[in-house]
């Protein structure tokens, strides 16, 4: 019955964008019909989620499938339900503010072709979430990243877009390369196609299929330097389907990862060494990327790998508890790591939801062009700044409730053991420390140079706040970031129920008994109130005496002009210098010479490092040597399919051969 | 018992920080060989501020007042999870460590958003090297804390500053030589003071901490010269109690202790400031670096 429920809802996800087909380009109905199934298919999938977490029985319905070896076997448990719930959620958040950022009139070209593949980007996740069969699991991942392809070059008539979608696509076909051969080596091994358990396995083989999981779903999680894809795909998409992008489908990398180890047994310390150390470099490197971008989507990108960084740490403290069988510290790092799943997937929704109003308003995605919104747009700009102060994990909000429970797990984890067990945990500890502190440098810049200060240019002249449907979801979605903060008791028992279902046997401690969730309201609660008496306090005694008001103090020079202000690269500038060796800013000059010197340009850019300087380069050289067999490619189909037939015979006589 | 240990925390936590900056000031001025402000002048210069009027510039929003008052609040609520020497902090819980910088760290975000409000490129000079210098100071700070954490298994800062602080010593003295040195580092940094910034310095081009509040005035500039007390304050009571790991069994003798030890920290800022020369900017962040590889060996010689 529950099982059901979910299929329904995936089912209604993936046919929202269907009905807009068969109704004429100059209609609006198609687009509501669209939003409005996919909050019904929310609705039914919450109710599913609901049911798992409240009864802890996992929904299970198992079909016959006809192709070999496949099953259409579904699995709700905790851990699946977990994931399910951004999915649906943000996805019909997003479905509605795309009534207005998108809509059907003022994108007839190509508004229809998004909502399709909005849809089926949803119901892709949702069937590799649900999938408890490899064959399952890898159509739903195919149809999700297919359909992502295609929103991601929904204004293909860009330059940039294009060459972004097919960065993307030729990235996830090396992605899904590996996944092919991790569930082949996990046939190979159990002879089955289900996603069980596998008890009695080769460490060898474990470790095996732990890296070839680590690589085609870190490469969809956009874990450093894997993550070349992400920047410019998340940059190019329309803003509704970034959040999308952001806040979920790269979390699906996560879920496989997450769902890989809790089936393999018991891992090797070095898994989560490895995990712990991936987790450091996409942290510490994504934020150092980020403060170099000028570009306000690009930046918020390069924020996803950081914080899929955070969740890794996360994660590969989960994985060090499990190897040296300390279950607190497996609860501690796995809640944590998933934890900030879900609070990534509201913030960053909401700061590129608000991110798109911006440039709905603006027309630009440059900060140094935009400034001065708190007073054009002051709902959007509040906004921003919520997500910003979660996103940087400071409290009262929801980062900081994942970002503790990580902390919590590396302090108990470097806490015992020998000084040289400890260094790796306190390591990451002041890893994540630094994250915060450059995350907070980077996001106090984009606050201060696209949305306070003077206006830097005429676009933000005619910027006013968008309407409900655009206010209104970034409005949830800051609610729930506020409500996550001050009472992280509210998921603690969503998190029980999948940190369980990665546990051996299923037997953990509650999370509510290792870390001070209940405390937190209370410092919280004390907080919003000296906050607000202080506030209070500010106010009465401004009001008590007397008010001027006047330029900014300009030092004495009389004609300070907007182009005069700290700008987002200047504000950078020091960073930068500082991570020069990593970030390889490309500065463009010309010299200053004479006392009257001509008028002058200056200009600089932070290029993603291992896409131009190592894949590029290496790909160029490689596709010089391999163009010799270009020919085996003329591009015709019916020869494609007759290296298809080819293939499926010789693998069949082999088969024969190997088994007679 | 506890209601009165508690209220007594919050009195020395409310009254006490305006006077530590007195002692700066008086420290430096004895140096200089003139007698200097009255201690107490930093009460004076608070209350004069708070019955001020106001002048606001026309390019600020809301983000400008609410600098000062979230920054004051947050580290309003750090003072609570700070033990006070040998007295445990009125709220303790494993992970208020964490909490206690990343207060710091909401304070900061306000108070460099407050200053990028006005447009001043100043100010945004100030606020760059502001989210630079203290972005570098959070390794420091967090490998200090989880030696700490190490030694006293916990996660909270009651505990790792609590009886078993003498302990550590003995055993561990010489890692907790370098967790003081490295907090010191990162006390100077945190608060502004020299090598890192001059408070007194009157040059824009030149300041951090006072950059940022240039645009600030009245009662608003009031609750940031308290904020900013308050917060050496609380850094300062981390440092002193790890310099002073004693109970002496009577409660009034240990606060006595405490205002005692806390009072000297502030002489020793004093006489930092009178001796050095500030360091150059670009050369800020080698100091903050060797301040975490420092608080690293005190990992490593951590047992």
């Amino acid at each position: 019955m529950i099982a059901w429920l979910v299929v329904a809802a995936v089912a209604i996800a993936a046919a929202s964008g269907v009905p807009g087909l068969f109704l004429p380009r100059s209609s609006s109905v198609g687009e509501r019909v669209a939003a409005g199934m996919l909050a019904i298919a929310a609705a039914l999938a919450f109710i599913a989620i609901g049911h798992v977490v409240w009864t802890g029985l996992p929904a299970e319905l198992s079909l016959a499938w006809a192709v070999p070896g496949a099953a259409f076997a579904i699995r709700l448990d905790g851990l699946a339900a977990f994931f399910l719930a951004p999915i649906l959620g943000i996805s019909a958040l997003g479905a509605i503010y795309g009534l207005e950022y998108w809509p059907q009139a003022r994108h007839p070209e190509n508004a229809r072709q998004l909502r399709l593949v909005y849809g089926l980007i949803v119901a892709g996740l949702a069937t590799t979430t649900l999938a408890a069969n490899a064959l399952l699991f890898l159509a739903g991942w195919e149809v999700m990243t297919l359909a992502a392809f295609i929103a991601i070059g929904t204004e293909d008539h860009l330059p940039g877009t294009r060459a972004a979608s097919y960065l993307y696509l030729v990235s996830t076909r090396a992605g899904t390369l590996c996944l092919f051969a991790m569930f082949a080596l996990i046939y190979a091994t159990t002879g089955s196609l289900a996603l069980a358990p596998m008890d009695a396995i080769a460490p060898a083989r474990a470790s095996g299929i732990f890296i070839l999981a680590l690589l085609g779903f870190g490469l969809k999680a956009g874990v450093i330097p894997l993550h070349i894809w992400l920047p410019s795909a998340h940059a190019a998409a329309p803003s509704h389907v970034s959040a999308l992008m952001s806040g979920v489908l790269i979390k699906i990398g996560i879920y496989g990862l997450v769902r890989t180890i809790s089936l393999l047994p018991d891992p090797p310390a070095w898994w989560a060494v490895l995990l712990i150390a991936l987790g450091m470099s996409s942290g510490a490197l994504g934020v150092a990327f980020a403060i170099g971008q000028h570009d306000l989507k690009r930046l918020l990108a390069y924020h996803s790998i950081e914080n899929i960084g955070i969740i890794l740490l996360g994660i590969g403290v989960a994985v060090l508890g499990r190897s040296a069988h300390r279950p607190e510290l497996m609860v501690l790092g796995l809640a944590g790591g998933l934890l900030h799943v879900w609070n990534h997937s509201l913030f960053k929704g909401l700061l590129f939801l608000s991110a798109g109003a911006v440039i709905h308003a603006c027309g630009t995605r440059e900060i140094d062009q935009l400034g001065g919104l708190f007073s054009k747009m002051p709902r959007t700009s509040a906004l921003f700044l919520i997500g910003a102060v979660a996103i940087c994990g400071l409290p009262p909000l929801n980062g900081f409730i994942s970002e503790l429970l990580v902390y919590l797990g590396l302090f108990s984890a470097a806490g015992s053991g020998d000084a040289s067990a400890s260094l790796a945990p306190s390591l990451a500890a002041a890893a994540l420390a630094l994250i915060g502190g450059l995350a907070l440098a980077c996001f106090v810049k984009v606050l201060g140079a696209a949305f306070l200060g003077h206006p830097r240019s005429e676009k933000v002249a005619g910027a006013h706040d968008g309407g409900g449907l655009l206010i209104v979801p970034m409005g949830i979605l800051a609610v729930c970031c506020g409500v996550i903060g001050l009472f992280p008791s509210s998921v603690g028992r969503f998190l029980d129920r999948a940190v369980a279902s990665f546990a051996p046997g299923g037997h953990s401690p509650k999370i509510a008994s290792l870390a001070p969730l209940d405390n937190l309201t209370i410092v919280f609660a004390l907080l919003l109130a000296c906050s607000g008496a202080a506030g209070f306090a500010l106010l009465f005694r401004i009001r008590r005496g007397v008010t001027a008001s006047g330029p900014t103090w300009d030092c004495g020079y009389a004609a300070p002009a907007a182009r005069m202000q700290y700008s987002s690269s200047s504000f950078a500038e020091m960073l930068v210098g500082l991570l020069h060796w990593v970030l390889r800013a490309k500065v463009h000059r010309e010299r200053v010479t004479g006392f009257f010197p001509r008028s002058t340009r200056f200009e600089s850019h932070v290029d993603d490092t291992v896409l131009d300087g190592l894949v590029r380069p290496s790909l160029t050289v490689a596709g010089d040597w391999l163009g010799r067999l270009r020919w085996l490619q003329p591009g015709s189909l019916h020869l494609y399919l007759l290296y298809v037939v080819l293939a499926l015979v010789f693998g069949l006589v082999w088969a024969r051969g190997v088994h007679p | 018992m506890k209601l009165v240990e508690t209220a007594t925390h919050v009195i020395v936590a409310v009254v006490l920080p305006p006077l530590l900056l007195g002692i700066i000031v008086k420290v430096k001025a004895r140096f200089a060989g003139r007698v200097g402000a009255p201690l107490l002048q930093t009460y004076r210069d608070v209350w004069k501020l708070l019955q001020k009027g106001s002048v606001f510039s026309t390019t600020t929003t809301w983000v400008f007042k609410a600098g000062p008052v979230v920054s004051l609040a947050a580290v309003m609520v750090a003072a609570l999870v700070m033990p006070l020497g040998s007295h445990p902090a009125p709220i303790s819980f494993a992970g208020d460590a964490v909490l206690f910088a990343y207060l710091l760290a909401l304070g900061r975000f306000f108070t460099i958003a407050a200053a990028l409000d006005t447009g001043s490129s100043f100010e945004g000079m100030g606020a760059a090297r502001e989210a630079t210098f203290s972005a570098l100071a959070e390794p420091a700070l967090f490998l200090g804390l989880m030696m700490l954490a190490r030694k006293s298994g916990s996660a909270s800062l009651t505990a790792m500053l609590g009886p078993g602080l003498a302990d550590a010593w003995v055993n561990n003295g010489g890692a907790l030589v370098l967790v003081v040195v490295s907090f010191f580092v990162v006390l100077l940094a945190e608060n502004s003071r020299l090598p890192f910034d001059d408070p007194n310095t009157h040059l824009e081009l030149t300041m951090i901490h006072e950059v940022m509040v240039l645009d600030h005035g009245g009662p608003a500039f009031g609750m940031i010269l308290y904020g900013a007390a308050l917060k050496l304050f609380i850094l300062g009571a981390l440092v002193a109690r790890l310099l002073t790991p004693v109970s002496t069994g009577n409660e009034w003798l240990d606060w006595i202790v405490f205002v005692v030890a806390i009072s000297a920290l502030a002489a020793l800022v004093g006489v930092v400031e009178s001796i050095m020369a500030r360091l150059r900017l670009l050369h800020i962040p080698r100091l903050l670096v060797a301040a975490s590889i420092i608080s690293v060996f005190a990992i490593i010689l951590t047992r």
